[in-house]
């Protein structure tokens, strides 16, 4: 679980956050939506500790960020897996050396087990015979999934995902999506989506939080965001024709 | 105001390169993959660039030598003066500035335009231990490269000398030997040691901070590239003052 309080960020004069508060649960994908510029990337980076918010606390389960010596940051850092937006895929290195890296840096098991490991994780996210290419020789799909592997690698408690589905097309999207909440729930871990694509939302947003301004103005699950009436949430959701359309064989429909 | 900031910045860098620790088989790995990168890769145009301008300064040294009671020793002797005090050590540096200084910078301002500084930052590493110690020790082979320039360019000056017919091999021998101080080798790989550690640090702290996309990698490399040579010029002057005055 992970715990947001009060939680402020500012660039300069401008205010990015302004007072976010809510919790991501355990064993749940938990989605944070909102138009460009509305605060979702800061909020993760906050989440992550790359950014340091001038107000407010953040709880990895019952322990403040802020209140964690350097070894204990470095232990949750360890604890924890990122998909980035482009995959952040060393180039240097092959798919195999990728997936290992978490394990070469914060285990001392044997180079056997470790890569016995890659190869499960690897059959995971259902990529085999990959191991010795290199992430240009490879698609922007495959990648996302050698980053859900490394990201997942070293079994973390929190699994944080940057636009997983940026420059996807829609049936590869679907597959990430649903490949991120299967290992969620397998795992049991607290997953964190970054994301303002609908169809994420629709299929895996078991909790949703929508930010606007900085600020968090809404808060629930996928099937609550379709029934709210809150004027943000609409605005947001109903920006895009298809769904506009499903909104009005909804309300024909009673 | 810039200035400053940035001389800041880049002095908590080297601090922060030298703080927490990467583990120590990744480390090896890296060193030697950064020893091949930037030190076994030079050999070529190192040498190469070495023979050919011991050759020229062996050549210009003959052609300016009208007067008859100079002897034919001078071109030895002129030759192994430019290129073991200020050629090898100076020159080739400036050089290695526009090789290796711009690999360094666009090889690190790469992994940050793709975000893979931020997922080692995420995973607890020290990125800048992990992406700019292992250049530092490579760097420190560097020496080793003006050593194997040095005699390169005192062979590609006997070679123009003795079949250009400007010099006997044993007058040229002769002015090598004449005079030689070792002190002067000590003073051309203080500075090249030097050298080296801004040669890794500088393009390091141009690519680890630069901000934007693939045209501004092209930019920090350019930068990295100026910035790097004045830094060289400036401590080979304040090294040569120091040392040799």
């Amino acid at each position: 679980m992970i715990k947001v309080e009060n939680v402020h960020k500012s660039f300069g004069e401008e205010e990015i956050l302004k007072g976010i508060s809510t919790e991501f649960d355990r064993g749940k994908t938990n989605l944070i939506i909102g138009q460009s510029g509305s605060g979702k990337t800061v909020l993760l980076k906050c989440l992550l500790g790359l950014f340091k918010p001038e107000k407010g606390r953040i709880y990895y389960e019952d322990k403040a960020i802020q209140d964690m010596d350097d070894e204990e940051q470095r232990q949750l850092r360890e604890e924890s897996g990122m998909l980035f937006q482009g995959g952040a895929l060393f180039d240097s290195m092959n798919i195999e050396e990728n997936v290992m890296f978490p394990l070469r840096m914060f285990t001392k098991q044997k180079k056997s087990d470790m890569l016995a490991r890659v190869n499960e994780v690897l059959k995971r996210v259902n990529l085999e015979n990959v191991n010795k290419k290199f992430p240009a020789e490879i698609s922007g799909g495959m990648q996302k999934r050698v980053s859900i592997a490394r990201a997942i690698v070293n079994k973390p408690k929190f699994l944080f995902c940057d636009e997983p589905n940026s420059g996807l097309d829609p049936k590869t999207a679907t597959l990430i999506d649903t490949l991120i909440q299967e290992i969620t729930h397998e795992y049991n871990i607290t997953t964190l989506v970054v994301t303002h694509d609908m169809n994420s939302v629709m299929e895996i947003g078991e909790k949703v939080v929508l930010l606007k301004d900085g600020k968090l103005v809404w808060e629930g699950n996928n099937q609550q965001i379709f029934k709210t009436d809150n004027e943000d949430v609409t605005n947001f959701v109903y920006s895009s024709d298809l769904f506009k359309k499903i909104r009005d064989v909804q309300l024909k429909e009673g | 105001m810039k200035y400053l900031q940035d001389i800041g910045s880049y002095f908590l860098m080297i601090k922060k390169v030298f703080g927490s620790f990467t583990k120590t088989s990744v480390l090896k790995h890296l060193i030697f993959k950064d020893i091949n990168d930037l030190i076994i890769s030079s050999l070529a145009i190192v040498s190469f660039i070495s023979f050919f301008v011991g050759g020229v300064v062996a050549i210009q040294t003959a052609l300016n030598m009208d007067n008859p009671i100079i002897p034919d020793s001078l071109i030895g002797f002129a030759t192994r003066q430019s290129v073991i005090l200020e050629f090898a050590p100076t020159f080739m540096s400036i050089i290695m500035a526009g090789k290796v200084g711009s690999f360094i910078t666009s090889s690190i301002g790469s992994m940050r335009v793709t975000e893979q500084i931020d997922a080692l930052e995420v995973m607890g590493i020290n990125s800048l231990n992990y992406l700019v110690f292992p250049k530092i020790v490579a760097l420190m082979f560097y020496p080793f490269v003006i050593i194997l320039s040095m005699f390169l360019g005192i062979l590609g000056g006997w070679v123009a000398g003795v079949y250009g017919g400007f010099t006997s091999s044993a007058d040229f021998i002769a002015g090598v030997q004449e005079d030689f101080i070792p002190y002067q080798l000590f003073y051309a790989f203080f500075k090249t040691t030097i050298f080296a550690f801004i040669l890794a640090t500088v393009p390091s702290w141009q690519g680890f901070y630069m901000k934007g996309g693939a045209l501004e990698v092209g930019k920090a490399s350019t930068n990295s590239f100026v910035w790097t040579s004045v830094l060289i010029i400036a401590a080979n002057y304040i090294i040569t003052q120091l040392m040799l005055s």
